[in-house]
């Protein structure tokens, strides 16, 4: 097996005409650098190289483009160089290095309920490694989810969205042979949390099962360490997973969300100050909203 | 078909035929009550394809096992946990077999094993079941809805095991028509039972007193449900108003129930005693037992209510009255999580494969050398070290035995003092005892014994049932002794009641 270095060789011939300065072995450097950010459970401080070239790449700016410019031919977004993440980098869209939901769970391809579980799985586990805005925008922040908390905090949205259709005397039980119309939470709902295998491992179609290959793929993406085994398996989050959800992913998301003319009510200004009663207002779908500070 | 329906539009009635429903009200009704017999159907469709079973099953009632199954997992519901799978099997085996003393054992199991993987119904991804009924829109189309609902469902439990629950759907068919507020219908449950018991009807006052018992397990479950939520949040949970008045609300009723149930011990303890039927005496038996249950839930629930308090205090200041930083950037619960939750799978599909297409980071892509495949699939395979490393000898160093006495010594001293129950005997004339043996170390340990002896352990022999225990006492005599000093103790044993021990025991218990 190559290493993914190996395939940037080509790149010193290209990068070489456009500043005379740089020579093939700086471009070398700089594809190394790249080669280190994509090995993300490397830690920087754990190798003197790469250490030393992060190093060069905050201290020498020509050097520093063109690393930037390795990465961008590569198909890869950098997110932040520094000591703590390291060269952060992850995949655009369409990169050779994404991820693809087909190749991330087989069911998935096929069936969008099961899609959605593991699309919704992902976004949980975020949401409750930093469930206030503070927590995401800290850098310091270091977040700590375990598989059944995430499955439960799910449930117990669902929940309250149940509990207030109910409440305002709703059927939410959803029109047959329609399967798109009906609420995203019900999914999740009826999922069993659990279930009896015969081999004592995890029923990989229950949500706990799914929490548990998001947890386990994040660990293997470097955005999650494991502490533990208590409540399912602990985990603590690292400064990527930080960069990657608050620059990439949430954007992406609230994006489409608003495409699909969902306005969550505080956003619009550029502060995220609550407003004063929201809480308390029937705001749709904030009501049980959380984590907004005081 | 007499109220007229006030959403009635004017198109619909073109159609000129007489609508079917009444109006959304009635539809309403007719809905509720099509979802509760949705839920006996999964009992019903157990004796209806126990004849597809591999074997002659017909002897089987599989609704009553499924109804039995409810019960011991609703029974065997803790606060914390639920039941476990191999256990209910276990208690289920016995009316199985009742069903069918002859066939073999395994087959029972097998029984038990079937109805409790189809009340779980675990052929299915949801592991639930799906019931499909028709409902009038308020504008007056005919719809046909899916109503998902489980019996039995499963949790996980603390390391990784998985307990089973029972969900509300089962509970209300279990007990019937529990479509009532949780608090005036123990009310009533317990008013019931005290006039049962006052009237001598103890049958019927099993039943009042089980029903109960169900009800107390949903209600701890309620209570269960709401204090996870403030675990995980703060804000979610409305702190003000309704969660300390649910507290409230929760300690009165278990300070009420705690109260109202002791009495009705009594009551029951008195009637068990007196009633000389047998079968009126095992009745009251059970019924103490039944109680008793309740009133361990009722402190379990307590003891979870008041911390619920220091909780939430530890969790708001964690949450809360942290310094507030540069707030700026998403809320993901609020901006993305609750939002998304609501929508139309369609819509909510777009929103979480865009956050899994950035939030899921980078895979290298393997790329193989045809020339390192080759290596690759020659290469054989690695023996596995299945024991690992072999472990270092452990370096023993023996520790001198200091003990003052030797076991020979300890057994000639009780062997001393061994005394008959009707004959204590002086601490002077054993010592002498004890020297003539010509061990001089022997008077010694007699001594320290028949000390120890003046304030005997009369709390551990009544726990562990012992017959009899040693004991000294002091009756004001002067001990003449070479070595020893101090009173002259009168050394005896006294043989102790152990069958009433152990029956206060279990009455205690």
């Amino acid at each position: 097996m190559t290493e993914p270095a190996d395939w940037s060789e080509p790149e010193p011939s290209g990068a070489a005409p456009a500043a005379a300065a740089v020579t093939p072995a700086d471009a070398a450097d700089a594809a190394r650098l790249v080669a280190f950010g994509l090995q993300p459970k490397l830690l920087p401080a754990r190798d003197q190289e790469y250490a030393d070239l992060l190093r060069r790449y905050r201290e020498d700016p020509p050097f520093a483009r063109l690393a930037d410019a390795v990465a961008a031919g590569l198909g890869l977004v950098v997110l932040e160089v520094s000591p703590r993440a390291g060269m952060a980098v992850t995949a655009a869209e369409d990169s050779v290095f994404a991820v693809r939901m087909g190749d991330y769970a087989r069911r998935a391809a096929a069936d969008s309920g099961d899609r959605f579980l593991h699309g919704l799985a992902h976004l949980a586990v975020a949401a409750m490694a930093f469930p206030r805005p503070e927590d995401l925008a800290d850098d310091g922040y270091i977040g700590r989810v375990t598989v059944n908390g995430v499955d439960s905090f799910v449930r117990q949205a669902c929940h309250r969205l149940e509990e207030r259709a109910a409440e305002q005397g709703e059927n939410t039980d959803p029109v047959s042979d329609a399967p798109g119309l009906e609420a995203a939470w019900r999914i999740w709902a009826r999922r069993s949390a659990a279930g009896a295998t015969k081999d004592a491992r995890r029923l990989p179609g229950s949500t706990t099962g799914i929490v548990g290959k998001a947890v386990a793929f994040l660990t293997d993406s470097g955005f999650l360490q494991r502490t533990g085994d208590e409540h399912g398996g602990t985990y603590r989050t690292t400064a990527r997973y930080q960069l990657q959800v608050r620059d990439l992913a949430g954007s992406a998301a609230l994006a489409e969300l608003l495409e699909l003319g969902v306005v969550p009510v505080t956003d619009g200004t550029p502060t995220l100050l609550p407003p004063e009663d929201t809480d308390d207002l029937d705001l749709v779908a904030d009501a049980g909203l959380p984590f907004h500070s005081a | 078909m007499t109220s007229p329906a006030p959403t009635d539009s004017v198109p619909p009635q073109l159609s000129a035929g007489p609508r079917p429903a009444t109006g959304p009200a009635a539809d309403e009704g007719l809905a509720r009550r099509l979802r509760a017999l949705a839920c006996t159907a999964p009992l019903h469709d157990l004796d209806a394809r126990k004849a597809n079973l591999a074997g002659e099953y017909s002897v089987y009632g599989m609704a009553e096992i499924a109804l039995a199954a409810i019960d011991l997992v609703t029974l065997n519901m803790d606060f914390d946990t639920g039941a476990d799978h191999d256990q209910i099997v276990a208690r289920l085996v016995p009316r199985v077999a009742a069903q069918a003393p002859r066939r073999p054992a395994a087959e029972h199991e097998r029984v038990a094993r079937w109805v409790l993987e189809n009340l779980i119904n675990v052929g299915s991804v949801d592991r639930g079941f799906r019931a499909v009924y028709g409902t009038f829109d308020p504008d007056g189309t005919y719809v046909r809805r899916d109503y998902d609902f489980k019996l039995l469902e499963e949790v996980p439990g603390p390391g990784g095991t998985v307990y089973l629950r029972t969900t509300d759907e089962a509970v209300n068919v279990l007990v019937g028509a529990l479509d009532t507020d949780v608090t005036s219908a123990q009310i009533a449950a317990e008013v019931k039972l005290e006039v049962l018991i006052s009237r001598g009807r103890l049958a019927d006052a099993q039943l009042a007193a089980e029903q109960a018992r169900y009800r107390t397990v949903q209600y701890s479950e309620t209570l269960r449900k709401a204090l996870d939520a403030t675990r995980r949040n703060v804000r979610a949970v409305d702190w003000l108003h309704a969660v300390p008045d649910m507290i409230a609300e929760a300690l009165d009723h278990v300070a009420d129930r705690y109260r109202h149930e002791n009495a009705i011990l009594t009551n029951i303890r008195k009637a068990r005693d007196e009633s000389e039927d047998p079968e009126h005496k095992r009745r009251a038996a059970e019924l103490v037992d039944i109680v008793k249950d309740c009133i361990r839930r009722h402190t379990q629930l307590q003891s979870r209510l008041l911390e619920a308090g220091p909780l939430f205090r530890a969790e708001q200041d964690r949450q809360a009255f942290a310094t507030p930083l540069a707030a700026s950037g998403i809320d993901l619960y609020g901006h993305l999580l609750a939002p998304v939750l609501p929508l139309p799978l369609e819509g909510a599909l777009r929103v979480t494969d865009a956050f899994f297409a950035h939030g899921t980071g980078l895979r290298t892509p393997v790329s193989v050398r045809v020339g390192d495949l080759v290596d690759i699939l020659l290469t054989p395979p690695v023996e596995r070290e299945h024991l690992g490393a072999e472990m270092p000898e452990p370096d023993l160093i023996a520790t001198p035995d200091d003990s003052r006495f030797s076991e020979e010594q300890l057994a000639a001293a009780m062997e001393l003092l061994d005394l008959p129950h009707d004959a204590p005997r002086r601490l002077s004339g054993l010592l002498a005892e004890a020297r003539a043996t010509g061990d001089p170390d022997l008077a010694y340990l007699v001594a320290l014994l028949a000390v120890h002896a003046a304030s005997p352990p009369v709390g551990t022999a009544y726990r562990q049932g012992e017959r009899k225990l040693l004991f000294a006492v002091d009756d004001g005599t002067e001990l003449d002794d070479p070595e020893f000093g101090g009173a002259d103790l009168i050394v005896g044993t006294a043989l102790l009641d152990a069958a009433g021990m152990a029956a206060d025991r279990t009455e205690a218990a």
